[in-house]
Formats: C-alpha cells, sequence, structure tokens
C-alpha cells in the first residue's frame, strides 16, 4: 500500500523530508535552575531534556568502579512512562535503557577532558519526553548543550546522527516509522571539527560495500546539527551576556 | 491544455495505475506532491472522515495550482489560458468544488466534450467497472493461454482457482491474445460449455465463411463430454504484445493495400496490416507489431517492420525461430569483448597462492561427441582406508565473469545457451565457452571443487569444496569412455577411475530409483548434417550408454551437495531449483489411458508413480511403457528456479528427482544459475568477497523468473529447431514409418514416430466433407470400415510434405496401416525398415 512506502517516488520520505534532510531541531539552554547545566531539544517530535551536575565529589557506590586520575562520568537515561505510543511499564532499568546509558557514558568518556577532574564525578540525565526515533542522537546533543551550559571542558561537540538505506538510497536522521520498518540503522556520534569518530552502532544487515555511502551521509547529519547546536550556543550567550554588558 | 498534474492524496484503488501513467514521459503526467506543501496541506478537522479530509485537500491543491498558473502568467507578462479542471466522480466533492469556483465535471462529462471520445467511452467503461469488479469477485483476474489446437479456444488460469477458466467463441475471448492479462467473468453454470475436441486451424477462407464455421462450432458445444467452468473476457488489463514473425497472406484483390499477416505462432491471430510492398514481400518471412485491436475489427492492426529472408530458407526460419522465442542473439558488445582477459592467458602465482593445485590427479571429462564447452571433469581413486575419493570439477567461470561488469550482465540477460540443431547461441563470449572456461584436456584451468569420501557403498563420509587448479588427462566421448571400461587390458590412472565411479554410479542411481526419483521418457533425436548443404542427411535417436548415466549421478550429487552447502550458509538468499509435485488431477488423461488397456497407475507421490510404470508393459507392444513415460512428462510441472528466502522451506522438494533440495552448479558455462550458485559457493567457503545484490532474496528472486522464462524459451527454441529440420528433411522425400497413436480426437488422430521422434497429426475428416469415422467417446476410439483405432495401438504412416500452400508447408501423415480402404494410402515401394530405438532418460 502507498501509505507504507518509505520513500515514494518522488523521492519523499514518510514525513514529507528528502533523503537527506534533517528533522527540524529546536533546543533551549539552561532550562532549569538547580541544575549545573541543562538543555531541552527537538528532532522533530522527539523530545529530549538534559541535566548535568558536577564535577563534584564521587557519591554512591557506582564511584567504586572509577579510575583514581580522571573523572567519573555516571550516565542514567530513561524515558518517560508517557514518551511512546504505549505507555511504559518503568521509565528506566530495562535492558533498552541500560544499554542506552552504557552508550551515553562510552560516548562522553570519549569527549570530555576528564583528567582535568580527578577523584570526582560528573552526572548526566537524560529525560526523553517524547520518542519518535532517532532517541540516542537526540540525547547526546542534548547532553553536549546540558555539558556546554554547565561549563563542562570537552574536545569538541559531541554530535549525533542515524541514518539508514532504503531503495538504494541512504537517509539522513531516520523518524521512528523508519526505524521500526526493517532497515538498516546506522548511528554515528563524531567530534565535528576533527571529524573523529566517537561512537559507532549499526543495527540490522548492511552490506559492506554501501557502508560507506550510508557513514557519509549519518556524517553529514552531524555536522548540520553541529552547525545548528553552535548557533544556539552563541545566541545563548549572547542573551546570557546583554544584561551583564549593559550594567557596566 | 497539454499537461496532466496529479495530487499525491492517495486514491489507493487506482494508485498504482495512476503511477505508472506518471512514468511515462511523453503522455505529460505530472506528480505534485501536494501533502508535503505549506500552502496545499490541510489538517483534518474533527469529525471530518478521512475520505473528505482527502476531497479538500484536493480542491485546496486544485484553487493553488489554479493561482499558481496565474502568477507563473503574469510573472512572465502573458495572460493566462490554462484553466484547471478537477475531475471527480464523487457528487459532493464536485458540488462542493463548483461553490468554490473551480471547474469540475464528472470523467464521462469531460470525455464527451473531446473530440472523437467515442472509443474513449467505450474504454471507459470496461476500465471502470473493472477494478471494482476484481474487488468484489465479480471478476477474475488471469493470463490468457490460447489453445494451441483450436484458435476459437483459450484457457484463462486465475491465481485463486486451481484449474483454469475455459473460454469460448470470438465473442467470449473478446480480443484477448496469448500471455495478455484478462479480467473474466465467470459464465452461469448452464452456459458452461467443454472443449470441442476438434483440432481447429484458421484456414484461409473468407470471413463470412469463416463465421458459419464458427457457428458450426458452437452449436456442437452440446456435445456431451464434462463440462469446464467457462467463462467469458470482460476486459484485458495488460497487453504482452510484441514483434511478430511470419507470413504474408496477401489480399485477394490484385494491388490491394491491406493484406493479412500470418504469424508462426499459432495461438496468435492473424494481423491486418497496410503495406504497398506486398509483391516484395510476398514468399519472405516478415516482422510485424500490434498497433491496436479495435472494438469491431475481427483482427488486431498493425504494421510491417522487415523482412527476414525466403521462406524455408534454413537461416531466415533459425532467425524466425530465436526472436518468436525471445532469445538474444546478436553478436556480443565491444563492451563486453572488453571484459574478456586477454591472451595468451598466464596463470599468475596469486592465482596459485589462492587454490589447491589438483594438477597430479588424473581427471578425465566425459561429454557428448563435439563438445567444445566441456564444464566437468570427474576423478577417483581408492584411498589407503578403503574409501573411494571422487571428485567433480566444474569450470570457474565466476573467475572471469565478475559481478557488474558487462559480460556479467549480457550473461545474466542470455541466461542460459541455447542449442539448436545447427548453431549454439553462447551465454558467453567463445573465447570463454570454448577455451579459457573449458576443461580441455592437458591443459591448466581453473575449477570449482567438490570432493567426497565415499565408502565402497557410495556413503558419504565427508565432502569438501574448494577453488582448485586442474588438468584434465583425457577429454573422452561417451563412447570411448565405455571402450574404455569395458576392455580389460587397459588399467591406466584414467580407466581406473572410470570404473570406480561407473560401480558407485550405480549403487547412486539405484538409491535414487528406491527413494521415488522418476524415469520419464522424451524421444530426443540427432540429425546427420551434410557438411556441404547443411541440410539434413539422416536423423537417429540418440544413443544411452552407462557412461552417460555415470556422468550424470556425479553431477546430481554434486549439485545436492552445493545445495546444501549454500542453503546452510545463505538461508535467505541461495539460488535454488525445485520441482513441485502436480496435483493428482494432472494425471487424470494418464490414468484414464492407462486404465482402457487394465494397468492401475497410482499417483499418489512419487514413489508410486515410479512403481506403477515399472509396472506397466504389455508384452505384444514393446513400446506401450516408453509411451506412458511420455505421457506422464506431460503431466508434470514445470521445475523452477526460485530464491530461499521466499518460499516456504516444505516447497523446496525436487518431485522428479526425489530430492529435498537441488540446485544447478555444474554448467556454468551454458546456464547463468550456475554462475550465481558458484559465487554463492565461494562466499561460503572464504575464497571470494560477496557483493551487496548477491545477498538481496528480492533481486535474486527477480533474477530467477528471467532464469526461468529464458530456460523455458531456450527449451522451446531447441523443439522448435528439431521441428525445422525434420521438415528439411522430408523436403524431398516421401517415407513410411510405424508409429503409435497418442490421443483420438474428434475429428483426427495425433501419432507419435519414435524414429523421428516426432509428433504429427492424421486428419480423419477432410474439410467439410463427411467422415467415415465413428467417434467413441467414452472409450476414447475411432472406428470405420471394421477396423478400430485406439489408443497406443501400433500404426504406419506416410510422411511427406504437404507443398499445396507454398507460403506454409508443413508435414503431411497419412495412415498406410491398418488399412481402412476410402481412406489409407498405398505404402512406398521401398519402405525404411529399421526398428524404433526408443530412449529413456532420466529427468
Amino acid at each position: 500500500m502507498a501509505g507504507m512506502e518509505l520513500l515514494s517516488d518522488e523521492g519523499f520520505r514518510i514525513d514529507g523530508r528528502r533523503p537527506n534532510e534533517l528533522r527540524r531541531i529546536q533546543c533551549r539552554m539552561g532550562v532549569f535552575a538547580q541544575a549545573d547545566g541543562s538543555a531541552y531539544i527537538e528532532h522533530g517530535n522527539t523530545k529530549v531534556l538534559a541535566a548535568v551536575y558536577g564535577p563534584h565529589d564521587i557519591q554512591g557506590s557506582k564511584g567504586r568502579a572509577a579510575v583514581h586520575d580522571i573523572a567519573f562520568i555516571n550516565c542514567q537515561y530513561s524515558m518517560a512512562t508517557f514518551s511512546t505510543g504505549e505507555r511504559k511499564q518503568r521509565p528506566r532499568g530495562d535492558r533498552k535503557s541500560q544499554e542506552m546509558t552504557h552508550h551515553l557514558k562510552q560516548t562522553f568518556d570519549g569527549a570530555i577532558l576528564t583528567h582535568l577532574y580527578p577523584h570526582s564525578q560528573i552526572d548526566i540525565y537524560v529525560e526523553v519526553l517524547q520518542s519518535d526515533g532517532g532517541n540516542y542522537c537526540a540525547s547526546v546533543n542534548a547532553a553536549t548543550l546540558a555539558l556546554i551550559d554547565a561549563g563542562i571542558p570537552m574536545k569538541d561537540y559531541v554530535c549525533a546522527c542515524s541514518a539508514s538505506f532504503i531503495d538504494e538510497t541512504p537517509l539522513m536522521d531516520i523518524n521512528y516509522t523508519e526505524e521500526s520498518s526493517a532497515t538498516p540503522q546506522l548511528i554515528v556520534s563524531i567530534l565535528p571539527k576533527s571529524e573523529h569518530l566517537v561512537f559507532v552502532e549499526m543495527n540490522s544487515r548492511l552490506h559492506e560495500d554501501q557502508l560507506s555511502r550510508v557513514l557519509d551521509i549519518a556524517v553529514k547529519g552531524c555536522s548540520d546539527i553541529y552547525h545548528i547546536l553552535d548557533r544556539a550556543v552563541k545566541e545563548h550567550l549572547m542573551e546570557a551576556s546583554i544584561p551583564l554588558s549593559s550594567d557596566t | 491544455m497539454s499537461s496532466c498534474t496529479r495530487f499525491d492524496t492517495v486514491v489507493p484503488l487506482h494508485y498504482k495505475r495512476v503511477k505508472d501513467c506518471c512514468t511515462i514521459s511523453d503522455k505529460h503526467f505530472y506528480t505534485f506532491v501536494n501533502e508535503f506543501h505549506k500552502d496545499t496541506y490541510v489538517e483534518r478537522e474533527p469529525g471530518e472522515s478521512s475520505n473528505d479530509r482527502n476531497d479538500r485537500a484536493i480542491r485546496t491543491a486544485a484553487k493553488w495550482y489554479q493561482k499558481h498558473l496565474q502568477l507563473c502568467a503574469e510573472d512572465a507578462g502573458i495572460a493566462n489560458e490554462m484553466k484547471v479542471v478537477l475531475l471527480t466522480n464523487d457528487t459532493d466533492n464536485r458540488n462542493k468544488a463548483k461553490a468554490e469556483g473551480i471547474m469540475a465535471y464528472t470523467v464521462h462529462e469531460y470525455v464527451k466534450s473531446l473530440k472523437g471520445s467515442a472509443d474513449l467511452i467505450d474504454r471507459l467503461a470496461g476500465l471502470d467497472s473493472k477494478p471494482r469488479g476484481l474487488k468484489s469477485g465479480r471478476y477474475l483476474q488471469g493470463t490468457f493461454q490460447a489453445s494451441r489446437e483450436n484458435y476459437l479456444e483459450a484457457n484463462v488460469s486465475v491465481a485463486s482457482r486451481e484449474e483454469m477458466v475455459f473460454i469460448q467463441g470470438h465473442k467470449n475471448l473478446n480480443r484477448g491474445m496469448q500471455e495478455d492479462v484478462v479480467a473474466i467473468e465467470m459464465l452461469p453454470e448452464s452456459e458452461w460449455s467443454c472443449p470441442s475436441s476438434m483440432i481447429l486451424e484458421d484456414v484461409e477462407e473468407k470471413a463470412d465463411e469463416e463465421t458459419d464455421q464458427e457457428d458450426a462450432i458452437v452449436k456442437t458445444k452440446a456435445a456431451k463430454g464434462p463440462k469446464l467452468p467457462s467463462g467469458r473476457i470482460v476486459g484485458v488489463i495488460k497487453r504482452k504484445w510484441r514483434q511478430y514473425c511470419g507470413i504474408l497472406q496477401k489480399s485477394v484483390l490484385p494491388g490491394g493495400t491491406r493484406h493479412l499477416f500470418i504469424p508462426a505462432e499459432r495461438r496468435i491471430p492473424k494481423i491486418r496490416i497496410e503495406t504497398r510492398q506486398a509483391a516484395a514481400l510476398e514468399g519472405q518471412r516478415i516482422v510485424v507489431v500490434i498497433d491496436s485491436w479495435p472494438r469491431n475489427s475481427r483482427y488486431p492492426q498493425g504494421h510491417y517492420v522487415r523482412k527476414l529472408g525466403a521462406i524455408g530458407d534454413k537461416d531466415t526460419e533459425n532467425e524466425v525461430l530465436l526472436l518468436e522465442h525471445d532469445i538474444p542473439h546478436s553478436t556480443f558488445s565491444e563492451a563486453v569483448l572488453a571484459c574478456l582477459p586477454e591472451l595468451p592467458w598466464v596463470i599468475t602465482d596469486e592465482d596459485l597462492a589462492k587454490r589447491t593445485d589438483l594438477r597430479s590427479v588424473s581427471i578425465c571429462s566425459v561429454d557428448p561427441p563435439g563438445c567444445t564447452d566441456i564444464d566437468d571433469a570427474l576423478h577417483a581413486f581408492k584411498l589407503d582406508n578403503g574409501n573411494y575419493e571422487v571428485g567433480v570439477h566444474i569450470a570457474d567461470v565466476s573467475h572471469f565473469i565478475r559481478n557488474g561488469t558487462a559480460i556479467d550482465r549480457e550473461a545474466q540477460n542470455r541466461a542460459t545457451t541455447v542449442y539448436l540443431i545447427d548453431k549454439r547461441i553462447d551465454m558467453v563470449p567463445e573465447l570463454l565457452s570454448s577455451n579459457l572456461c573449458s576443461l580441455r584436456g592437458n591443459e591448466d584451468r581453473f575449477a570449482m571443487t567438490v570432493i567426497w569420501e565415499m565408502t565402497p557403498n557410495a556413503k558419504i563420509v565427508k565432502t569438501s569444496f574448494m577453488k582448485s587448479i586442474i588438468r584434465s588427462k583425457a577429454a573422452l566421448t561417451y563412447a570411448e569412455a565405455q571402450m574404455r571400461i569395458d576392455d580389460p587390458t587397459l588399467t591406466d590412472d584414467v580407466t581406473k577411475s572410470l570404473r570406480i565411479l561407473n560401480s558407485l554410479a550405480k549403487i547412486l542411481k539405484q538409491g535414487r530409483i528406491e527413494k521415488g526419483a522418476l524415469t520419464l521418457a522424451s524421444s530426443e533425436v540427432r540429425f546427420h548434417i551434410d557438411s556441404e548443404t547443411h541440410d539434413p542427411i539422416d536423423v537417429q535417436t540418440k544413443e544411452l550408454r552407462e557412461t552417460n548415466s555415470m556422468v550424470e549421478e556425479f553431477m546430481l550429487l554434486a549439485n545436492i551437495s552445493v545445495a546444501e552447502k549454500i542453503l546452510a550458509e545463505f538461508p535467505d538468499c541461495a539460488l535454488l531449483r525445485r520441482h513441485p509435485a502436480p496435483p493428482v488431477s494432472n494425471f487424470d488423461p494418464l490414468v484414464t489411458i492407462a486404465k482402457a488397456k487394465g494397468f492401475t497407475m497410482k499417483v499418489s507421490t512419487g514413489k508410486d508413480l515410479a512403481d506403477s510404470l515399472e509396472l506397466a508393459h504389455i508384452p505384444s507392444n514393446p513400446y506401450f511403457n516408453t509411451m506412458l513415460r511420455i505421457l506422464t512428462t506431460r503431466c508434470m510441472m514445470q521445475a523452477v528456479y526460485f530464491c530461499t528466502g521466499m518460499v516456504a522451506p516444505s516447497e523446496f522438494f525436487h518431485y522428479g528427482l526425489a530430492a529435498p533440495i537441488y540446485t544447478h552448479f555444474t554448467s556454468p558455462i551454458r546456464r547463468y544459475s550456475d554462475i550465481i550458485v558458484h559465487r554463492l559457493l565461494a562466499v561460503s567457503i572464504g575464497a571470494d568477497a560477496s557483493y551487496p545484490e548477491l545477498l538481496d532474496k528480492n533481486k535474486t528472486q527477480h533474477c530467477s523468473y528471467n532464469l526461468n522464462f529464458r530456460h523455458r524459451m531456450a527449451q522451446y527454441a531447441g523443439r522448435a529447431s528439431v521441428g525445422l529440420h525434420t521438415q528439411l528433411f522430408f523436403k524431398n522425400r516421401t517415407v513410411d514409418e510405424e508409429g503409435y497413436i497418442l490421443f483420438v480426437r474428434k475429428n483426427a488422430i495425433q501419432i507419435l514416430i519414435p524414429k523421428f521422434g516426432l509428433e504429427g497429426t492424421v486428419y480423419l475428416v477432410e474439410q467439410k466433407g463427411a467422415s467415415l469415422f465413428t467417434y467413441n467417446e467414452e472409450e476414447n476410439t475411432q472406428t470405420a470400415d471394421g477396423v478400430t483405432l485406439s489408443v497406443f495401438d501400433p500404426v504406419t504412416v506416410q510422411i511427406s510434405i504437404d507443398r499445396s500452400n507454398i507460403q506454409h508447408q508443413k508435414l503431411r501423415l497419412q495412415l498406410v496401416r491398418p488399412v481402412i480402404s476410402g481412406f489409407s494410402v498405398e505404402p512406398q515401394p521401398v519402405t525404411s525398415s529399421a526398428p524404433p530405438t526408443k530412449k529413456i532418460r532420466s529427468k
């Protein structure tokens, strides 16, 4: 049926995008007063909140895993029970959330300059308010903004984007419908300035000959996202700094 | 307005048809994706049905388009003359549109306002009700299969019904043609009819006479016999027109320009063409395409495309044969030839490093005489532990034909090498087929090798696969190999291995037959061709030796072993070959005929069938069993290639071979399927890299459709070539020959002549004449003058060429024995008395 065509003959995707287009990204920084840093991001209908605490002393049992000369990154990924089509039983602790938590930790271990804060801990809390595909990507991008808001030194922004491959065409930034139909899914996080990959995950099968094309479009998506985030950060700084300059 | 714009708001019913239309660029259809445009998107309002919302979206888009055209015209500084017309058959939608100021009409209103609309309206009436009717089940969709025997009858195979729907008469056939996809309506049971059991040709008569003939047939509709579910064609959904070869039937009027064209394919109706070159085209084979088939015309209308050559000329007839079977036979293009390896071809150290060196093993090949594309070779020797090592070596064509190259695309399209009696149309260029890939004697060649360790009881202990390099010690013919086996003085390695192979093959064959593999028969003949004129000078049926079956057994075994390997490795995308068990109803004619002779055929399983065939012998008629096997062959389904991911595993079975899975691995020089299988095998043993298309089950399945089609066509072309040469053979001869009755029809008997592998018809009724014969429908016999003819009876017939129609020569059979006064003809003075030889071929 026509409704299930993921890529129409006219070259449109199910939500009206072209294959190489991102969803609309909107973001705000500093949304919470109590946290050291916080951000809110929307990738189309995927909506994510991130809050960052620290660096502070190592707390709780998790800290035992910490290495003494670098900061311990503590991540927590959770999805609001109302975030999905069917109400979720528990917001976190299930296998998928645990896996996502682990992925976030891996990603930010590679990007935060952890050696600057030995014997300390940085907490990243991510809450998915509405899920429509690309949860990991939105979480990473939100956490990046929150970390910047908290003033934690990083090698670079971390930008994440997903990609798929349908009808011989690589698709950028896939939504839930595209994600849940049996198509390959490639998730990539990069440091945009150096284009270093921090995290790559591949679901389902894709022939290796096509991998480079799909990877290229995912990296392109990441660098597009970088420009959006960078502009948002600069705007946020302008807003924050104007009152200061008017005081003097 | 010369262009149409489709709005993307989806109308599922016609979606695919409209979409297909849009891809034809010269029809000026364009698609505007209104759902994704900011000015034309509409939100569904509370309480609004999705249909109403879609209608509103279309109206919004129409309004926007009108405004857009206006703006464009203003920009260009010209007056806008383009009007947007909304065609809808939904009254509510049309009224609302009119209220909003859009020009809106029903499709009928609009079409009526056009010039020359009568024809369109007729077509609309058909189109309008068809899809709806199809959906509601009032009409059925199926493929048109014209009868080979009677041009006024056809069957339509409908996917949802097991048996075909029978269509009879011009009116019900309603301009359907061979292979068309048609919509049919079932007739009420009272109007059902049965095939007239007449063999009817559209002979040359004037139109009104033919109508009489037709009436006569319709009258005989009341014939007894079981009535078949019948229907009538409501409309043609998709035409399968192509170019047709045939001859011109000149207009009766001298100097007339309207002529009829008689296609070579009997199931295609005559075509009306207009040409001024009739005189030049007479006696020539020509190509014609169909342009249209108007409602009021008895024949389709077409035009002349090109001339192939004189009728009866062998080259012309070969060309016709190839065109009619859609066989790509042009010479290979430059791009394809550029893919060939450069000569002299040398084996590099790199090649050697990647392959197992088997050049020291005594390998030999066994093939028919004159074979230049040798794709298999064998070896066997005794191991120290008492077991045997047996190896099958297949030419490594996939080494030379790499994926995605021009040569690969060409081979994929050709799919198979086509063998005609005097010609071979290669799938790959000759350098590969007859030289680099051919496993010739005493030359180093690349191979894909299967090696088994077998116990003396032919049980497989171990199987291994490898890419190898071999050096065949001898390229033998079947006869030579047989001589070596039989000559006790020879004790060389090659002969010893042949003896081992032969003894193992016998055990393998026995095992296969016990499992229920069928031994079927078909007559295969060999022509002796005059070296000067290339005309056939003698015919023989092919001889069979033990060595034929020896090679065959090991090829079957290799195919099965490879099938198991690739299925295990690629459960979703392996290319296998299956042979579905025929529905029991297919065997009805066989069971009836055998019963008449006092034999009971059990047909429920392959094993039962094989056993009953084995038991059915009549001592006085040695050919009876072979004929039963020939008839059994005709009850079978076609074996087909398929991709494992697309078919349920329970259907992988190969009925004829009684093998749970099977594939084609052993002839990559002449079949593309084998090349795919080679690639899959190479990937699974780590000898080669895969590529995306190889692992895509949809692509493999799509490819297998082409393989099946080409394979079938190649078979038909081969048979047609035998027919052509038989005709050439009888050009200057009249021969009396022994034959057997295969079928008894109402106005004819069909005769099989084993010596020539030929099937022909003896007409019992002269056109319009009274018949001497009485037809007994229950017992299926014809009686005249105290002589009864029934199925399987031996007869003697006289074969000659009917030259009464210079345009259309055909074989004529006349009865010699049993003598029926007033019907049978005198025997020829010198009768050829060679006893019929028979050939049994396991399928």
